[in-house]
């Protein structure tokens, strides 16, 4: 495998930058490299000059591009305890004051998060009080989260998930399988609106009630995590509430005295400042 | 035993290992002098599922404190890191760490050549590479890498490996510095230790 050289990738971003409105120079490095280099094998390009210039010669080639270079590995219920924490304490809290609930998924991937959420919500019964919108920067895996079809290898380790999270029916209930694939039950996300959005780039949309922004901004440097923050920050109601993965932190952060701890082991902010 | 080619050049030391490096490495940790100079930084096979446990049975024995970072935190002198459970722990040029929930590598999230392979990168030649016991192939690529950027590589002896499949594999595709018992592990790090 040959070396990726920060200077060429600076060319391809700024292309990409120029041609197609994404920005994508303040991705942390490690990660990004390895993404690129994986592109290189996967389409058996000769180089990173080759590879720019088809980025730069075919859009459509472009868009499989972007869905190659995020990272869209997910679970349904990932860090039980977090669930667990959103279905006795949050979830309770947010509705003391209203009846009505609104979340956003910022970076669904292909919608396990979403799910894992519904089945909560309708476990609770309130997923009719609720509006959910689902967004991610990568159109396919927006497609995938749509048509909510999964492979059914992955379906223990869901299972596994949900029986830790201590959920009140049977997972099974949820989906069906068939031919080796697992079809959700969609009148969970009947009312969730998917959309394609640039946490980067794009515009401030709405507030929400609870924001969900987990595993996401670990793939943004330091500077660009900063500016997501703030957007995070602005789509979140007062004394809303907003979650980030276990293991991403506020602390450094230039926005954190606007936000208390909820819950430190799960990531839990509420904002407290606008 | 005598270590020739050392100094205080070195900024950082990764450890990786993976069954039956369990022991070796809680032994490791205990007989580190406590005010150890460089950051100590492990990758080590775990079960993807269970986050708490690990780090603190690491504690118990261990003279420094074990810690899991964050991602984007930055790497101090002395302090001992381990990635943690379902993410791959990699660090960035300005010694900080990222972390990253991508597809696993060799079978395992985190994976220790991606570990290896990102500190080589950030701290060129001067790091030193250690593998331990482990019974498949992550890591033999990112010794490689280390030892390609000019660090120091360092496998424990296949014949005290609970399984020995990892040193090997190293062994087959690198120049291996120093091939050494958990015991003479300890020593090395105690010289190296005495070099700042
Ligand atoms: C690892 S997944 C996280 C999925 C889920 N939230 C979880 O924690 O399991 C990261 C997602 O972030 C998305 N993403 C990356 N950059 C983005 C951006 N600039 N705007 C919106 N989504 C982005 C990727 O497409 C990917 O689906």
């Amino acid at each position: 495998m040959q070396e990726i050289h920060i200077v060429d990738l600076r060319r391809l971003t700024q292309l990409v930058k120029e041609k197609y409105n994404y920005d994508l120079t303040n991705y942390a490095m490690s990660s990004f490299k390895r993404r690129i280099s994986r592109i290189l094998e996967l389409y058996n390009f000769k180089g990173l000059d080759a590879l720019t210039k088809k980025v730069e010669e075919d859009p459509v080639f472009f868009e499989e591009f972007l869905s190659e270079i995020t990272v869209n590995v997910t679970e349904m219920f990932r860090d039980p305890p977090f669930w667990r924490e959103l279905k006795e304490k949050i979830i309770p809290n947010i509705l003391l004051n209203h009846q009505k609930i609104s979340i956003w998924h910022a970076g669904c991937s292909s919608g396990e998060e979403v799910y894992s959420m519904a089945i909560l919500l309708k476990e609770m019964g309130i997923l009719d009080n609720a509006r959910i919108v689902a967004t991610d920067i990568d159109d396919r895996i927006i497609e995938i989260a749509k048509s909510g079809i999964y492979l059914a290898k992955n379906m223990d380790l869901n299972r596994k998930n949900y029986v830790r999270f201590e959920g009140n029916s049977s997972f099974d209930d949820y989906y069906k399988e068939k031919d080796g694939k697992i079809y959700m039950d969609k009148s969970l996300v009947q009312s969730v609106s998917y959309r394609k959005h640039d946490l980067v780039t794009g515009p401030i949309f709405s507030k929400f009630d609870l924001v969900l922004c987990r595993n996401v901004m670990i793939y943004f440097n330091q500077s660009l995590q900063n500016d997501v923050l703030k957007k995070l920050h602005e789509s979140t109601f007062k004394y809303g509430y907003l979650a980030i993965g276990s293991k991403e932190s506020l602390i450094w952060c230039e926005i954190a005295n606007k936000f208390i701890v909820v819950n430190n082991e799960e990531k839990i902010y509420k904002k407290i400042k606008e | 035993m005598r270590f020739d080619n050392l100094s205080n050049k070195y900024k950082a030391v990764v450890i990786g290992g993976s069954a039956g490096s369990f022991q070796g490495i809680t032994k490791i940790l205990s007989g580190i002098p406590e005010n150890f100079p460089i950051p100590i930084i492990m990758c080590l096979h775990r079960l993807k599922h269970v986050r708490n446990g690990f780090m603190e049975a690491l504690n118990i024995k261990s003279v420094k404190n074990v810690i899991e970072p964050f991602d984007k935190q930055k790497i101090k002198k002395g302090e001992v890191y381990l990635a943690p459970a379902n993410y791959h722990l990699c660090i960035e040029l300005g010694h900080y760490f990222a972390l990253s929930t991508e597809e696993m590598v060799n079978n395992s999230r985190p994976a220790i050549d991606i570990t290896l392979e990102t500190a080589a990168y950030a701290y060129k030649d001067k790091l030193v590479g250690i593998l331990l016991s482990g019974a498949n192939r992550d890591g033999a690529k990112g010794m490689k890498y280390i030892h390609d950027r000019g660090g120091i590589t360092i496998v424990q002896n296949p014949d005290e490996c609970m399984i020995d499949t990892m040193p090997s594999a190293a062994l087959k595709i690198t120049p291996i510095d120093y091939t050494l018992t958990i015991e003479n592990i300890i020593k090395f790090l105690n010289q190296l230790s005495k070099q700042y």
